[in-house]
């Protein structure tokens, strides 16, 4: 339920890194709270975002939640499936159900990101199973 | 604070469902999924536990002039084994609650009230009692659970458990002693999610044995077991009122647009003067539906403009999963109550476009 070559975030996002190129979606924990999620809001490519801020709104039925960058830096792409079948967040969090992409503008942000381990323990911090 | 739990707290659990807090009750939101529970109501069945409702108990031979003061509709014209909706307002027209009025017998009656207003609904009701000695006044909530099978499915399912013979129970009517897979029950043909089906009253500890049959008989039938989460979304596509966003202490059965239920040619009820008094001087807001025109899903409170002013406020919005739309239910000014008037709905600061259309949502084919 979560992939080991992924970096993580205190507020359930994720981000895997390829070169100068960071790719964003919501945890399994994150969609699993929310549940059916009907809505997604995403920033225009070429947004600068920064690393803690909210660049997003997911909404499911019941609950409206912001999305948070992993990383600072320019949206280069966006899921723009998620328009029509925002429900790919529920069906496939680390693939089909990515949010957007960022060129990162300091890579060494990547460090303040939680690893695979540290996630689940954060997760148990918050009391969440 | 510890949350209440009905008689089926343990059994919720044991289906997987997600517990929330609901008006201080530890209730589920969602067994599988809000929109797969949704689909299942409308195309099959699904078993609710709503036994965080309330229940008074009123008898005696001031029993149906009690009501008769209480509540807006008319109660003098029910026959036994009826029931009638009717809104309960305060002096100045507010709504206290509203609620189902159950007819036993001439001289007995139950009212069925939301889970949010117990107390005050009885404080309400006792306090109103004083003036009628020949009525005694029961809050009889705790020793009554409810389930709501709803769904198209519900008779087949039922008729498996029970000999009472459904199809002769007409919609909002009731048979008072029904056996059902062995327990007694109250049966009663009325819903809240915009189906047919049946609300079973009960004791508490008839409740789990009651819920594990009815999942059973309904197997093969497509029933699932349901949460809170559907049954806000079946009863808004519905457009039925939900107590405290719909309605409230502040707001009139005329706003809220149940002036079916207000009898006005009764001689006398809580409310009547200042009803009569709104009804002819107009009134001040008008609820509506409205569906979304750009990308965005309204949500309970947001302000909704016209021309760059706030011209009213959302009650209820969401994404509807049987129309596959976002829609709202607001209360407007009422010069722009028109069914395909330009609203905008603010939504984080920027106003998306919406219009406004015609209610209920959904009715059944």
């Amino acid at each position: 339920m979560y992939p080991e070559n992924l970096k993580y975030t205190k507020t359930h996002e994720w981000l895997r890194v390829e070169g100068q190129k960071g790719y964003v979606g919501l945890s399994y924990y994150a969609q699993d709270q929310l549940g059916d999620i009907v809505f997604v809001e995403l920033p225009e490519i070429g947004t600068e975002v920064t690393q803690g801020k909210a660049f997003g709104v997911v909404e499911s039925v019941k609950a409206v939640s912001d999305c948070y960058a992993p990383v600072s830096g320019k949206v280069v792409e966006r899921n723009e499936n998620l328009e029509t079948s925002p429900e790919l967040i529920n069906k496939d969090p680390y693939g089909e159900g990515w949010l957007i992409a960022i060129e990162m503008s300091d890579p060494s942000e990547v460090n303040n990101l939680l690893d695979v381990e540290a996630y689940k323990k954060h997760m148990e911090e918050e009391g969440h199973h | 604070m510890d949350l209440k739990k009905t008689p089926l707290y343990e059994t919720h659990l044991k289906y997987g469902g997600k517990i929330i807090d609901f008006e201080g009750w530890a209730l589920p939101v969602q067994f599988s999924s809000i929109i797969e529970e949704h689909h299942a109501v409308r195309k099959a069945a699904g078993l609710f536990d709503v036994s965080d409702m309330g229940e008074v108990e009123i008898k005696g031979k001031d029993a149906q002039a009690l009501i008769e003061k209480l509540v807006t509709n008319r109660v003098s014209t029910m026959v036994d084994g009826q029931v009638r909706y009717s809104p309960m307002c305060n002096e100045k027209g507010g709504v206290v609650d509203d609620l189902l009025i159950y007819r036993f017998g001439p001289e007995h009656f139950m009212l069925v009230i939301n889970a949010g207003n117990i107390d005050k609904d009885y404080n309400w009701i006792q306090k109103v009692a004083s003036g009628f000695p020949g009525a005694t006044v029961r809050n009889i909530s705790a020793e009554t659970a409810e389930l709501a099978l709803q769904g198209p499915n519900s008779e087949k399912i039922l008729k498996k458990l029970t000999d009472v013979d459904l199809s002769s129970i007409g919609y909002y009517y009731f048979v008072p002693e029904a056996t059902v897979a062995g327990k007694k029950c109250v049966i009663s043909r009325t819903g809240y999610t915009g189906e047919d089906g049946f609300e079973l009253y009960c004791a508490p500890a008839d409740a789990p044995a009651l819920w594990d049959d009815i999942l059973e008989a309904g197997q093969d039938l497509g029933c699932v077991p349901a949460g809170l989460g559907c049954r806000d979304t079946l009863r808004f596509e519905a457009s039925m009122p939900l107590y405290g966003q719909e309605m409230d202490d502040d707001t009139t059965p005329l706003d809220a647009g149940l002036g079916r239920f207000v009898d006005l040619e009764k001689p006398d009820f809580i409310g009547k003067e200042a009803l009569l008094k709104e009804k002819a001087e107009g009134l001040r807001k008008k609820l509506v539906g409205f569906e979304m025109v750009g990308r965005g899903v309204p949500r309970t409170g947001y302000p909704i403009v016209k021309d760059g002013e706030r011209v009213g406020y959302v009650t209820t919005g969401s994404f509807a999963p049987t129309l596959n739309k976002n829609l709202g239910l607001g209360f407007v000014r009422p010069d722009l109550s028109n069914v395909g008037t330009q609203i905008g709905v603010e939504i984080r600061g920027k106003s998306i476009p919406a219009v406004i259309v015609k209610k209920p949502f959904y009715k059944r084919g």
